[in-house]
């Protein structure tokens, strides 16, 4: 039986002051500029309040709701990615003693380990935590930094109410509403998982605890009590949020189609129109790959080694003496959308994709990656043109 | 793989949080936590003790520890080199994983490079006691132990020798448990012959059959012309009872491999070893990805049956 309890809006500051308290960085969504991104939340008042948004294949634009909601828009421009996976980290410093014949030392960098109190994040970014869990963290030869990052994380959830036009969670089984526990550790996926209530007369946050954290942090800032009511209605919106979704991927055939279609014709036709811009790889939140930035001062004494984020759009990102592997975009393309939604599962257990719909919102050319799958799946056969309709 | 710093080795907290943010002059700190347990992404300090020239590209760089244990390794498998200041590249150790030297000490850690890039360059016009950076060792191994008892065919062109000598040398200090070892080997003009003085000990005095092949030849050149993958079809072995050990380029690796499953060597029993952009050396960068593969993890030794329908789409 799930401990539920509710939540005033008055009472996400108590909660925020609580986490701090404990001595957890808040990070959750905020506006800079023109978008809603994910960042550090000091008070109440950095949270994107009243504010909307509405996204479409390369359009993103935010909007003034009028109800006071706290979270009552889509996926944020960037994922919770950064948080414990920068764009760019040092690895380590180096340098070097000209007068001890090139004596060089290295010293690691560390990670700032502060615990981060995750406020906000939704079921899709959630889920894609999980999976850079699994693809840094639980392999023979881990990222440090990124475990060091996660060690200690607190999930405040929410469940979404608000899904963007671009938005595909239901059909990969990611989203609106959270799972309660991650598929592949089996641990519990959130400590708390919020869920937005605004009607003429009311407007709450029903709260389902996940967690013995979850429970002391609820009890700490006097949560009341709810009832099977309160979690019926959360449930209730997030299942309406699922079903206006418009966009959707098969996944049950979708690993097998991208392994078909690796000679497919249409790989062309995608390339004449992606620009190769590796905007799609920057906002996805799986996507993982990185390249070495090795760089040093005039004199050669000082040097660092960079980890940054790489895309597999760039033709430096598969060069070998010689040229690269993949030189044309279509071949690129290939490589990113079959390893989302094939290999990936092959090397993990589980699909890449998420279906936040960035890669939709933030390609300049509006390439949909969920009529791209479909295009393929009825190309391929696996797909019925009756069941392609239905995407 | 352990590493164990020198006495020296190991920073003090004050050295740690000095304002230059360096550790002290001895290396590795042990604040920075990977002292114990080697740190993958941190390079050990090496010093070249020779470099010595090859051919006029290639060139094989001798390198000793400075304060760290030598490194153990398992023939095919690569390290990642770095030059101070400039960069990292992945380069497979072609020294002998046995080696000592006379007074009974571990041999120099050998890697054979061609000198084509900025940390090539680097390497190679370095001078003896110049310090360089190795991670690793990483990667799969030839794993030539299991061909105990088979016909054996390295199939290589080249600067590919380079990642199959450890191969061979671990064969020929065993000898006797194989049954046929042939050597295939190609180049582009007789001057880009690798190692061709140890080729020719091996074919008198460990019984290798060696046979080789150029593809562009001076007038008047006695030896073979044509490529390498076409010695295959008349080369003396058993394929039922054989391994094969390939190394090259991708497209000769094609050819090689077809040739020997055309004289019916099981395609799990060909071994090649697969070159992608490495970044990381661990799995993590994802720039060696290839399929459901990472390179640097799961090869760069793979057998034919796994990796032959990657081989077979363009640009994969």
């Amino acid at each position: 039986m799930t401990d539920i309890r509710i939540l005033d809006p008055s009472d996400l500051g108590t909660l925020i002051a609580e986490l701090q308290a404990r001595g957890f960085r808040v990070v959750g969504p905020t506006r800079r500029g023109d978008a809603i991104v994910t960042g550090e939340i000091r008070s109440v008042s950095d949270l994107p309040r009243g504010i909307g948004d509405t996204q479409e294949p390369a359009a993103y634009r935010l909007t003034e709701r009028g109800d006071g909601a706290f979270f009552g828009f889509a996926a944020p421009a960037q994922s919770t990615k950064p948080v414990f996976f920068p764009a760019e980290e040092v690895v380590w410093r180096g340098r070097r003693d000209h007068e001890r014949g090139g004596h060089f030392t290295v010293e690691r960098d560390t990670a700032d380990a502060v615990p981060v109190a995750l406020l906000g994040v939704r079921s899709c970014d959630l889920r894609a935590v999980q999976i850079h869990d699994q693809v840094l963290s639980h392999r023979h030869y881990k990222d440090a930094h990124y475990t060091a990052r996660r060690d200690g994380t607190v999930v405040i959830a929410v469940a979404c109410g608000e899904p963007a036009a671009t938005c595909f969670c239901a059909s990969m089984g990611t989203g609106p509403r959270p799972a309660v526990a991650d598929p592949q550790t089996r641990e519990p996926a959130y400590d708390l998982l919020l869920t937005e209530v605004i009607d003429e007369t009311d407007h709450h946050f029903v709260v389902e605890v996940g967690t013995e954290t979850g429970r002391e942090l609820a009890d700490a800032i006097q949560a009341r009590k709810g009832t099977g009511k309160d979690q019926a209605r959360a449930i209730e919106i997030t299942d309406a949020a699922a079903n206006r979704q418009t966009r959707h991927i098969d996944r049950k055939s979708v690993h097998d189609v991208m392994r078909l279609s690796a000679e497919s014709p249409h790989w062309e036709a995608v390339a004449s129109r992606c620009l190769a811009c590796t905007n799609c790889t920057m906002v996805c939140p799986t996507c993982f790959c990185t390249t070495i930035s090795d760089v040093s001062d005039l004199a050669g004494e000082n040097a660092e080694r960079h980890r940054v984020w790489d895309s597999c759009f760039s033709s430096e990102f598969s060069y070998v003496h010689g040229g690269p592997t993949r030189e044309s975009t279509k071949a690129r393309y290939r490589q990113w959308i079959t390893h989302k939604l094939s290999s990936w599962e092959d090397q993990f257990g589980m699909l890449g994709c998420v279906g936040c719909g960035r890669c939709i919102t933030w390609c300049p050319a509006g390439i949909d990656i969920t009529e791209e799958a479909a295009a393929l799946g009825r190309m391929s056969g696996l797909v019925s043109t009756q069941n392609a309709a239905l995407t | 793989m352990t590493t164990a710093p020198a006495d020296a080795g190991v920073t003090d907290s004050a050295g740690f949080a000095n304002s230059a943010g360096f550790a002290n002059d001895a290396g590795f700190a042990n604040d920075a936590g990977f002292a114990n347990d080697a740190d993958p992404m941190v390079p050990r300090r090496y010093a070249i003790t020779r470099v010595r020239g090859d051919t006029r590209d290639t060139f094989t760089l001798l390198l000793d520890p400075v304060d760290c244990e030598p490194l153990t390794f398992r023939a095919g498998q690569f390290t990642m080199l770095h030059a101070f200041g400039v960069g990292e590249v992945p380069i497979s150790i072609s020294g002998d994983p046995r080696g000592v030297r006379s007074d009974g000490s571990p041999a120099p850690l050998e890697h054979t490079i061609r000198n084509v890039g900025a940390v090539t360059r680097a390497l190679v016009n370095a001078k003896p006691g110049t310090e360089v950076g190795v991670r690793g060792p990483f990667g799969t191994s030839w794993d030539v132990a299991d061909a105990a008892g088979h016909d054996l065919v390295f199939v290589t062109g080249g600067i590919g020798l380079a990642p199959l000598r450890p191969a061979i040398l671990d064969v020929l200090a065993e000898r006797d448990r194989y049954g046929k070892v042939l050597l295939l080997y190609g180049s582009r003009t007789p001057d880009d012959i690798l190692y061709g003085a140890e080729m020719r000990r091996w074919a008198d005095f460990n019984d290798v059959n060696v046979q080789m092949t150029v593809d562009n030849a001076p007038y008047g050149y006695k030896g073979k012309v044509g490529f390498v993958t076409e010695l295959i079809a008349r080369a003396g072995f058993q394929p039922r009872r054989s391994y094969a050990f390939v190394c090259g380029p991708e497209g000769m690796m094609r050819a090689a491999a077809s040739a020997l499953t055309a004289r019916g060597v099981p395609a799990a029993r060909i071994r090649l070893s697969m070159e992608r952009s490495m970044k990381c050396g661990v799995g993590l960068c994802g720039h060696c990805q290839l399929r459901d593969l990472f390179i640097c993890v799961d090869g760069p030794v793979l057998d034919y049956a796994r990796v032959a329908p990657l081989m077979t789409v363009r640009e994969l």
